[in-house]
Parts: C-alpha cells; sequence; structure tokens
C-alpha cells in the first residue's frame, strides 16, 4: 500500500511540469490539474480531486511509476527492448521527429495489464521472453522477465536447468547441443534445456546481450533509421594484414558467400550489407528481427580463403563416374552443407552421402595417393 | 557513467580463449567501479567494431587485452572502435610505454580513453611473479629459483621481445629469484634450450600470453622437453636435463591480471575508488599472504 502511496506522491510530483506518458496526460494549469487517460477527461482539480482521480486510474499510475521511475533510460535501446517486451508503444512520450517502426500491433496500458498477468511472451532469434506482473492478484506494475529457448516454451519448468545469473549466458550459448564450439553467437545452434526466471529489464538486457551481442543496439539503431550499414566492398577494403586481399573476392563470389554463409538457415540475423550502395546481392538477407550491418568476422575469415581460391584458374579434368556415381558427388556435397550427415542412418545404402556408400566410392575411384583419380586435359 | 571495454583476441576455433577475458571481466564486476564493463573481441562478438553502442556510458575505458604495442593494439583495435583522430603518436611510446589516448569514437560521439595494453604495465611485472607462486605453490619463490620469462619473438613484431625484457629486467632488479631470464619461441635465446640458461636446479617458466592456447599448451612444453606428445600432458615440475622445470602456462589466466586492467584505466583517469586495493585483495595467490608490492589493502576487504 505504502509503495502505491509513493507512487502517487512521486507522480503528483511530477505532474507541475506535466505528464505524457504512454496514454496518461497529467497538467498543471492556472485553475488546477488536468488528468486525462483514453477513458477519462478531467479538468480544474485541486490536489484532493487529483489524488482521488489518479486512485481510479491504478494501472496508469503504476505504470509510469515502472517506467519512468525504475527502468528509465529514456531513448536508450535498452528501454525500447524492454518496451518491445510487453508490446507497449516503442515513440512512448517522445515526439520523435523519426517514428519507430515497430514490428506488430501495439498494446494500451489497460491491455497490456491484462495480459502482463499471465505474460506476454515475445521471440527474439532462438529466445523467449516472458514479462510478467511479480504480484499477480495485486498488480503494483513490478514486471520480472522469464528467458529460455524458444524449443523449451512448452516444456515444464522443474524439467529445465533454471539461472538467475545473466553471466550464465556465456556458457550456455559457447557450445551446441552436440558440444561444437559456436564462434558465431547468432548462428540457429543455440542449445535449449535452460531458463532464467525472474531477472529484472536490467537483467534482461545483459542476458541478452551475452547470447547475442550488439543485437539489441543495431535493432534499435534500425528501429529509428540510424542503422549504419557497411556494405561488403567498404568493410574488405578496410582490412590489413592477413585480410587484407579480401577485397580481391570476384563480385559473383561475395553472391555464392552470403548464399553460404549468410541466409537464415545459417545466421538469424537479417543481413542487410550488400555489395555496395545501389549493388545489392541476388540473395535475400533473411527474416531475423535484429539487422546485421556488415560482414562479420567470420565472414571476412572465411572471405579470405576463398578470395585466394578464387585466384586460381579454372581447368578441365577428365574422370570416369558412372551416371549414379555423378549424382552421388551431389548428394555428399549437399549432405555436408546441410549439416546432415549425422542424420544419415547407418545402413540407408540408398543415401549417396551414407558412409558406406562413400567409403565403396571412395574404395573404387581413388588412386594410391588417396586422390580422386582425374587427368587434365589438355589446353586446346 | 563510465564503462570499461575490455579488447582481446578471440577465437574462431577455441572456445577457451575468452575465457580469462571473461574471468577478469567479472572481477572488475564485481568491484562495481564501472557502471558497465563489457568483454570485446576481434574473433568473437560483441566485435570491437559493435561494442561501444551497446554502452550507455558517455565515458568508455579500453583496455587492450594484449601483451603487446603493435598490429592490434596500434592498427586493428583503433580503426575497428572508429576512433577517427587516432594515430599511434598519441602514445608517445619506444614500445613498453604507452599509456592513454582520449578520442572520440565517430559512431556513438562518445569519449574513448584508449589505453596501452596489459602487457606493457609495470603491475604487469606483479603478477607474472604471482604466477610464479601460483604454479610453486610458494607465496616466497625465489630463493634458489631461476625464473624464465618466455615471449613469442620478434617474428610479426619487435615490441613483443620489449615487454617481455621490460618485465625480467624488472623482476631482476627485485633481487628475488636467483636468475631471471627472458627467453623466446622464435628467436636467440629460445625457450628450446631453456636449461642451458640456468644454473638453478628448479627454474620457473612463465609465458607471457594472455590466453593458454596452440604456443602455450602445445609448441612450449613440447620444445623445452616437458613432454614427447602435448596431448600426454606433463607434469610440474618436470625433470628435464637435471633441472626441475615448473611450466605456469599463460600468464594471462592469473587472476590478478584484473589488477592490470584497473591499473590502466586508473592511469586513464577512471574514478575506481578503493577498486584496485579490493581486487589486489582477492586476487592474491590463495596463501594468506599478505599482498607484495603495495601498501595496505582496505581491512576485510576481498574476498
Amino acid at each position: 500500500m505504502s509503495e502505491s502511496t509513493s507512487d502517487l506522491e512521486a507522480l503528483l510530483a511530477a505532474a507541475d511540469d506535466g505528464v505524457a506518458f504512454d496514454g496518461l496526460r497529467l497538467e498543471h494549469e492556472g485553475d488546477g490539474y488536468a488528468l486525462e487517460t483514453p477513458d477519462i477527461e478531467r479538468t480544474g482539480l485541486d490536489e484532493g480531486a487529483l489524488r482521488d482521480a489518479l486512485e481510479t486510474v491504478p494501472a496508469y499510475v503504476s505504470n509510469w511509476q515502472y517506467w519512468q521511475r525504475e527502468i528509465r533510460g529514456d531513448g536508450t535501446a535498452r528501454r525500447a527492448f524492454l518496451r518491445r517486451c510487453e508490446r507497449a508503444p516503442l515513440a512512448d512520450d517522445e515526439s520523435a521527429d523519426h517514428q519507430p517502426v515497430a514490428d506488430d500491433v501495439a498494446l494500451s496500458v489497460p491491455e497490456r495489464y491484462d495480459a502482463l498477468a499471465n505474460g506476454i511472451d515475445r521471440e527474439w532469434g532462438q529466445l523467449c521472453i516472458t514479462v510478467r506482473f511479480v504480484d499477480v492478484e495485486n498488480p503494483d506494475g513490478e514486471r520480472v522477465y522469464d528467458l529460455w529457448h524458444v524449443d523449451d516454451a512448452g516444456n515444464d519448468l522443474a524439467d529445465l536447468e533454471v539461472y538467475d545469473d545473466p553471466r550464465d549466458a556465456r556458457a550456455l550459448a559457447t557450445e551446441d547441443e552436440d558440444g561444437r564450439y559456436r564462434p558465431l553467437k547468432t548462428a540457429p545452434t543455440l542449445r535449449s534445456g535452460w531458463a532464467f526466471t525472474g531477472l529484472s529489464g536490467q537483467e534482461l538486457v545483459d542476458a541478452v546481450e551475452f547470447f547475442y551481442p550488439a543485437t539489441v543496439a543495431n535493432w534499435h539503431r534500425e528501429l529509428h533509421g540510424e542503422l549504419d550499414v557497411d556494405h561488403w566492398l567498404e568493410t574488405a577494403e578496410r582490412q590489413t594484414g592477413i585480410y587484407d586481399v579480401i577485397d580481391e573476392l570476384p563480385r559473383e563470389a561475395v553472391d555464392w558467400m552470403a548464399e553460404a554463409c549468410c541466409v537464415d538457415s545459417q545466421c538469424l540475423r537479417r543481413r542487410e550489407w550488400q555489395y555496395e550502395e545501389g549493388d545489392d546481392l541476388e540473395v535475400d538477407g533473411g527474416d531475423g528481427a535484429f539487422p546485421c550491418r556488415e560482414p562479420c568476422s567470420l565472414v571476412v575469415a572465411a572471405a579470405r580463403k576463398w578470395t585466394v581460391l578464387e585466384s586460381e584458374e579454372e581447368r578441365t579434368y577428365e574422370l570416369e563416374l558412372t551416371t549414379s556415381e555423378l549424382n552421388q558427388l551431389t548428394d555428399l556435397i549437399d549432405a555436408v552443407a546441410e549439416g546432415r550427415t549425422d542424420e544419415v542412418r547407418e545402413a540407408d545404402v540408398y543415401d549417396g552421402a551414407n558412409r558406406y556408400r562413400a567409403r565403396y566410392l571412395r574404395a573404387k575411384r581413388f588412386d594410391e595417393d588417396g586422390n580422386l583419380e582425374a587427368t587434365e586435359r589438355d589446353g586446346e | 557513467m563510465q564503462a570499461l571495454v575490455i579488447a582481446a583476441h578471440g577465437s574462431h576455433l577455441n572456445p577457451d580463449a575468452s575465457d580469462p577475458t571473461y574471468a577478469h571481466a567479472d572481477t572488475v564486476r564485481e568491484t562495481g567501479a564501472f557502471d558497465e564493463v563489457r568483454e570485446a573481441f576481434w574473433k568473437e562478438e560483441p566485435h570491437f567494431r559493435e561494442v561501444i553502442r551497446t554502452l550507455e556510458s558517455d565515458e568508455v575505458f579500453v583496455v587492450p587485452l594484449f601483451i603487446s604495442e603493435g598490429y592490434f593494439t596500434e592498427q586493428v583495435i583503433p580503426r575497428e572502435l572508429r576512433l577517427e583522430e587516432w594515430d599511434p603518436e598519441k602514445w608517445d611510446s619506444d614500445g613498453t610505454d604507452a599509456s592513454q589516448a582520449t578520442l572520440e569514437a565517430t559512431d556513438v560521439g562518445k569519449t574513448i580513453h584508449y589505453c596501452g595494453p596489459v602487457g606493457t604495465h609495470d603491475a604487469m611485472t606483479d603478477v607474472i611473479v604471482q604466477r610464479a607462486e601460483s604454479v610453486t605453490e610458494d607465496p616466497n619463490v625465489g630463493e634458489g629459483v631461476g625464473l624464465a620469462v618466455v615471449g613469442h619473438g620478434t617474428e610479426r613484431n619487435e615490441n613483443s621481445a620489449k615487454a617481455v625484457e621490460y618485465h625480467t629486467e624488472r623482476i631482476r632488479e627485485q633481487d628475488r629469484f636467483d636468475e631471471v631470464e627472458a627467453l623466446f619461441m622464435d628467436e636467440e635465446p629460445e625457450v628450446d634450450d631453456v636449461t642451458e640458461f640456468f644454473e638453478s636446479e628448479d627454474v620457473v617458466v612463465v609465458p607471457l600470453f594472455i590466453a593458454d592456447g596452440y604456443h602455450t599448451q602445445e609448441d612450449i612444453p613440447e620444445d623445452m622437453g616437458l613432454t614427447e606428445d602435448y596431448r600426454l600432458g606433463w607434469n610440474v615440475p618436470a625433470d628435464v636435463d637435471g633441472h626441475r622445470i615448473w611450466y605456469a602456462g599463460a600468464v594471462g589466466t592469473e587472476d590478478l591480471m584484473a589488477d592490470v586492467i584497473l591499473e590502466r584505466a586508473a592511469d586513464a583517469g577512471a574514478d575506481l575508488g578503493d577498486a584496485i586495493e579490493r581486487v589486489r585483495a582477492a586476487t592474491a595467490a590463495g596463501t594468506g599472504d599478505e599482498p607484495r608490492s603495495e601498501p595496505e589493502p582496505g581491512a576485510g576487504a576481498g574476498d
């Protein structure tokens, strides 16, 4: 009770400078206070009448308290992200020149208060975030945040490893389900089976930052039309040392590279960079919630390898293969590219990427040096 | 608000490369001296390129978790942070005495205090000594013992050898170890012949590297003859040519490294309160011994 009283006192103190937030308007005019929400409009209130009137709109009061006095950080990515979590209007009290482009319909305060009793779920890559009231019976505006893997959304909390320190996210993000290192944090290979519960807003943002570094900051920039994209050529030309060569990667190879590395099946960031301004890559940039503003260090490192490989001249080889063997080479490349070699069943000799099939092909077609038997055709 | 960014190399292949960075960042976080602490990497995320925008603080102290002044600290990090006014001359260093330069990161309009690498700070000398204490489990190690400080050498950067020699000389001046030598992987005097450079039977070998990896866990142990094959492991101490070699692994994994990071930020003007004293107390080689190098830490502070 005393907390909501102090909320009220704080709001009254703020009223003298005027309050315009999330549908709540309060102004101190010559003849008293004016109060407005989407449902009521009162003017000429003395302090006592204003107190009484505010007590009829407790959701607006505690909502103001939560955002303006607890979360604060006007204009920060952290605040915008937390507002996205509960589908609040992202422009809240700011009369921004550039209206943020929200990715869905915003909810009003009463709609949010209804929904927060059960929890509002939002996704961010493979993360699922639930924001809910701490006190469901007597909501005082205080929210907490739960965080888990989207694949665990239907699972019982008791079946998950529960954490409360955002720093634990680092270890969870390090390896995939098979224990392989994930050098790319936004690869769609985050393991499941864990949950963070009861995080504060700051802790939630910290945890998200450990899972998907800088995604909140770049999403926020994009929201305000301020995403500073560095296209392939700018990024490539900036490199020095062993990566100095990558600006020599042929134009068409950059398309192949983006298709290899930057599609949704490989990375959850939505590629916004192109070959250069006005010269778009053919490949789709993906549907991710957060943008990719320049080629990442993995792409840069791989580009170095491809630049060296692409500097080789093409040659014509002759090799003996049956039609099925040629098709099998396609199957093998496809299986590796799709990461499905582990899924090929032991005895499924009908699959060209089956291990026995591959071993048979090697036994038949490799020479004594362990290479595919092929002869280079003389230039004509 | 003030923020600390620890800028490290990281790895695309080795998940352990960033462990020391995270550990030292956590030590600093626990002091509460900075409003925000971030790890940033060349090969991991957040990348140097995008770390500053993740901060709300207006004033940011960037400390490179690198051993020497050179390619990464003078070119790569400032470029990727978008410190457009940067010039290595701003450090006014002959290879081991960069302190800091104040610049603006042009994508975010924040003040960046770009500090010299941890590896050349005077406090690093204490970390090397503490590493020797840790590996021998002897808080007073020194008498009758030789110490080898091992560096990469000049293959890529002459300052890398300078940093090794700098700390070697400082430890020598302390007169604590019977002998102190600087050895290198790819130049004379070479770490392969470690036993030839020492009279002492016991020799502690501390590689001046930030993280354990190929060099410290494969190359150096095999080159020194601690083991035939790094995969088989080695003893600490290991008997080699009548000497007992106490091989410490990368100095950068020593807890006291967090102190060097704070010292760098303090030199650049960060307001740290008593954080340095508390970190020293908390990271003193778990021996119950008093921290050596500085006046009294805050009573009862630490763990």
